[in-house]
């Protein structure tokens, strides 16, 4: 649309047209002045995933070793996290990455996310959690978690039923509608579980999770709606008394005066989860990450883990919090699968997954 | 006459080039770097895998569920909120104002927290276990209309307000029956309100991914859902790109409908002054039986939550919500949430004052008489970020806003920026009607005696309009408050809003956590009420009545 301009109309249009533009130049200025901020040598960018969390005194204590803050940017969950890496790899989006797990290592490698660093502060128990190939000089191992299938005591002593101790048992007509899991498609959680299916069950994983559907089991969209609505431990107190969690759930559950837990996990349903850091390809700052990477393999980042964030530190020499040491044990042998196996096959088991578990 | 032509024309493109900017930089040029990422995977455009995608038979029951799914929800939000409309607008009794607030509040909640206090209601142990729309589509679309009834209320509520009653008296003094006034006399001039109200409705219904998700039990996928699954869990950016391109196709097309429908109709609202609501009478009966249900409706979830917020340890308390000035157990929080809370209020300032701004530009040019084609094209321009996904708007904004100059990642600015985007369509949705209905032949007459552009804006446009403007101030205020698509993408970890800390609270193990959650939802509905009721107060005056002009 072309405007005939008058000269009077412009003398009376031009101030609108000027402060338009001061308008638009106001918006985008300060952002660039927030990116010059980056550069600053003394601030160090953590891409993270929603679960992160840590005391402040410990990060503090960072600060005061190397001078360095640490502002943590969350992500979304795992795999999210790490889809956001690789689409910003050319521009990335922080200095360092802690959380990709072994169900997304393989893929933030193989897209080139990460620069090379392996750190001379990993503890010799991490070793076991290393990953192999490329990978395994990229992705530093920093703690790890199992998801296991966790059943509620009180419910099943006020049924009289024994509870489930096995995969197979979930399938069992005694158990018919008790069990509510995160789905895999939408929660990290999920995924794991449906993995500990996939190994545990092998090429009849299909058929397993048919009987599973068929005797009655709910998907969630997330590990909060199972936990907090649908499980009968949990906040809602809700009416399944079988639920896919973490074998670090159950201290949660000790009632106020209480001393012991009200539910347990199943320590032969879990898989084990590997939370990994690396230094991220194009970092402004890889000095100050290679830095944190090594402060998290350290004992006061490694102690403070099991409170946090509910993991457990790879530095098996850490001690654990009371409670975990009672209530919350790893799991003997836990199903494992390597991470460029799950890339590998990770799209094709979903959509098998969806379709068995959808209408 | 050629002279002031030319003069309005610069206006016309003068107003329109903020508007147009902010929606090239912070809408359309992230969805279409987004999207071009899918469709130019190596750098050749690769139309083969689009129609691939296309043609999945997973794709079209996605497609097909998307569509009627939303085309239900929106029914039914329209036929409760059109009565709830006349009770709370056109009628007048104590605690209107209170209720008309409440109404709006669901709106604004995250819909995380609005699936949590559904699913404990619906689920096989909660109180309505029996009705069975746990995980059900039911359940799915209970949940839309929960969301959006209250934007049927204040949308057609806005334009209602300002139609003069004048005529439907004097049908009724013709001899015409309450049901003959309302079919030939209200219904038709009410129709652009309740399109406009509807085409929102639409949009948000068909792009809602939480509460398909959460309410379905995965069962269930709509178009967003799967965006986002393929974009965040698998990286099938060509197939996300493919969906992002139907729902463009979808939406444009059925925006280019609803443009056809909202055909402006004059109404003479010259003497607006001296008109009082009346009492309800024992003739209003039935909307206000439906006014009472669908309030019940939307209090259940909320009552559920105010419980759910008040419980602590095995008896009763206020810890939780003593908690909030603290970061959570165990540290789950980076900021205390009363620190979110302040935070929120600042970025909805911001917010609320931008899509305030830019959405009266947009309204002022639509409504603009004998501008038939270039306004309906550009009043459907700015309702599309309604319609399409908000993780392709999303990732967008990552890979494209991401260097010089333009390099907003980190700036403070993106997230009021971003929801002002999601606020404008609706200021646009609520201005529009009434600025439509205003009689060119009024502003002709204001220019023939002597008055500027600017005279006839403030002497005939805004006394129409204010009442209009004031509530899609506070309702942009109120979808800045809630908003959790874009503001949890974009939002830095330092500066988190309400919803985000609620979400993250819930994301969290831990009683006291989930307590936190519950208690900070409540303090986000009460804000949110509270802000709609002094909305309340300035626009009617502390009368009561429906002030005068």
């Amino acid at each position: 649309m072309i405007a005939v301009l008058q000269p009077s109309d412009l003398v009376r249009e031009r101030p609108l047209i000027g402060t338009l533009v001061a308008l638009m130049t106001l918006l985008l200025l300060p952002g660039c002045a927030a990116s010059s901020g980056k550069e600053d040598p003394k601030t160090l960018v953590v891409a993270t995933h929603d679960s992160w969390a840590m005391s402040k005194s410990v990060l503090a204590q960072f600060t005061a070793q190397t001078g360095i803050t640490v502002h943590v940017q969350a992500e979304g969950d795992a795999g999210e996290l790490t889809n956001r890496l690789v689409l910003t790899k050319d521009a990335p989006l922080a200095d360092g990455v802690f959380g990709i797990d072994n169900t997304f290592a393989s893929r933030a490698v193989d897209e080139g996310v990460l620069a090379p660093y392996t750190s001379p502060a990993t503890p010799s128990t991490a070793r076991p959690f290393a990953l192999t190939g490329a990978a395994g000089t990229q992705l530093t191992p920093i703690d790890f978690g199992d998801v296991c299938v966790n059943v509620d005591d009180t419910w099943f002593a006020r049924h009289r039923l024994a509870p489930p101790r096995t995969l197979d048992d979930l399938t069992l007509p005694a158990y018919r509608g008790l069990f509510v899991t995160p789905g895999a498609t939408t929660s990290s959680t999920g995924l794991a579980f449906l993995l500990a299916t996939i190994v545990a069950k092998g090429s009849g994983w299909q058929d397993y999770w048919r009987r599973l559907m068929a005797n009655g089991t709910q998907v969630t969209a997330g590990w909060t709606d199972a936990y907090e609505v649908d499980f009968t431990a949990g906040g809602g107190k809700g009416a399944r008394p079988i639920v896919t969690s973490y074998s670090s759930s159950p201290p949660f559950t000790i009632p106020k005066g209480g001393s012991r837990p009200t539910t347990h996990a199943l320590l032969g349903t879990c898989f084990r989860q590997v939370e990994y850091a690396g230094v991220l390809a194009g970092s402004r700052n890889p000095a100050a990450m290679r830095k944190f990477i090594d402060f998290m393999l350290g004992r006061s980042f490694q102690a403070a883990l099991p409170d946090n964030m509910y993991v457990y530190p790879v530095d098996r020499s850490v001690h654990l919090p009371r409670v975990w040491a009672r209530f919350a044990p790893v799991a003997p042998r836990p199903f494992t699968m390597s991470a460029a196996e799950i890339t590998r096959h990770r799209t094709g088991w979903l959509r098998e997954w969806r379709d068995l578990t959808s209408r | 006459m050629g002279r002031g032509r030319g003069g309005l024309r610069a206006a016309y493109v003068g107003v329109a080039l903020l508007p147009l900017t902010a929606l090239v930089l912070f809408f359309l040029y992230p969805v279409a770097g987004m999207t071009a990422r899918g469709v130019w995977p190596h750098g050749r455009p690769d139309l083969g895998a689009v129609l691939e995608v296309l043609g999945r038979p997973r794709v079209h029951r996605v497609l097909w569920f998307t569509v009627w799914s939303a085309a239900a929800a929106t029914g039914v939000a329209v036929v409760l909120g059109v009565p709830v409309a006349f009770v709370l607008h056109r009628l007048r009794f104590p605690g209107q104002r209170l209720v008309r607030a409440l109404v709006v509040v669901p709106f604004v909640l995250p819909t995380v927290v609005v699936g949590v206090a559904f699913r404990r209601l619906l689920a096989a142990s909660g109180p309505l276990g029996g009705l069975g729309l746990d995980g059900s589509a039911g359940g799915i679309l209970a949940a839309l209309v929960f969301f959006n009834v209250g934007v049927v209320v204040r949308t057609v509520g806005a334009f209602w307000e300002s139609l003069d009653p004048r005529r439907e008296q004097a049908a009724a003094a013709l001899g015409a029956g309450p049901l003959q006034v309302l079919r030939t006399i209200t219904l038709p001039a009410l129709l652009p309100g309740i399109v406009s109200a509807a085409s929102v409705v639409f949009l948000f219904c068909a792009t809602s991914f939480g509460v398909v998700l959460t309410m379905g039990g995965l069962r269930y996928a709509n178009v967003e859902t799967e965006i986002y699954l393929l974009t965040t869990q698998e990286l099938d950016l060509t197939g996300a790109a493919a969906l992002s391109l139907l729902q463009l196709a979808v939406v444009t097309g059925l925006l280019a409908v609803a443009a056809r429908s909202r055909r402006p109709v004059a109404w003479d609202r010259t003497a607006q002054a001296a008109r009082t609501a009346p009492r309800p009478r024992w003739a209003h009966l039935p909307v206000l039986l439906v006014t009472v249900v669908v309030l019940v409706f939307l209090l259940a979830p909320l009552l559920s939550l105010a419980l759910a917020s008040l419980r602590s340890g095995g008896g009763w308390g206020l810890d939780s919500y003593r908690a909030l000035s603290g970061t959570g157990q165990r540290n789950a929080l980076l900021v205390p949430a009363t620190e979110a809370l302040t935070i929120s209020l600042e970025i909805a300032v911001l917010a609320a004052g931008l899509a305030l701004l830019l959405g009266t530009m947009v309204a002022w040019l639509v409504s603009r008489p004998r501008r038939g084609r270039v306004a309906a094209l550009l009043d459907s321009l700015f309702m599309l970020p309604l319609g399409v996904s908000a993780v392709t708007v999303g990732f967008g904004f990552l890979i494209t806003l991401d260097h010089p100059p333009l390099d907003l990642r980190s700036s403070a600015l993106l997230v009021p920026v971003a929801q002002a985007m999601v606020a404008l369509p609706l200021v646009v949705r609520t201005t529009v009607p009434v600025l439509r209905s205003v009689d060119d032949r009024q502003r002709q007459a204001a220019a023939s005696l002597g008055a500027g552009p600017w005279r006839v804006l403030l002497s005939v446009d805004l006394p129409a309009a204010w009442r209009a403007l004031l509530a899609a101030l506070g309702f942009a205020f109120a979808v800045s408050l809630g908003e959790f698509g874009a503001t949890s993408f974009l939002a830095r970890d330092d500066r988190p809003t309400l919803p985000v800390v609620i979400y993250r609270l819930l994301g969290h193990p831990g009683a006291q956590n989930f307590g936190m959650a519950m208690a900070a939802s409540v303090v986000l509905a009460a804000t949110t009420t509270t802000v709609m009721l002094l909305v309340e107060r300035l626009r009617i005056g502390p009368s009561g009545a429906l002030g005068s002009l």
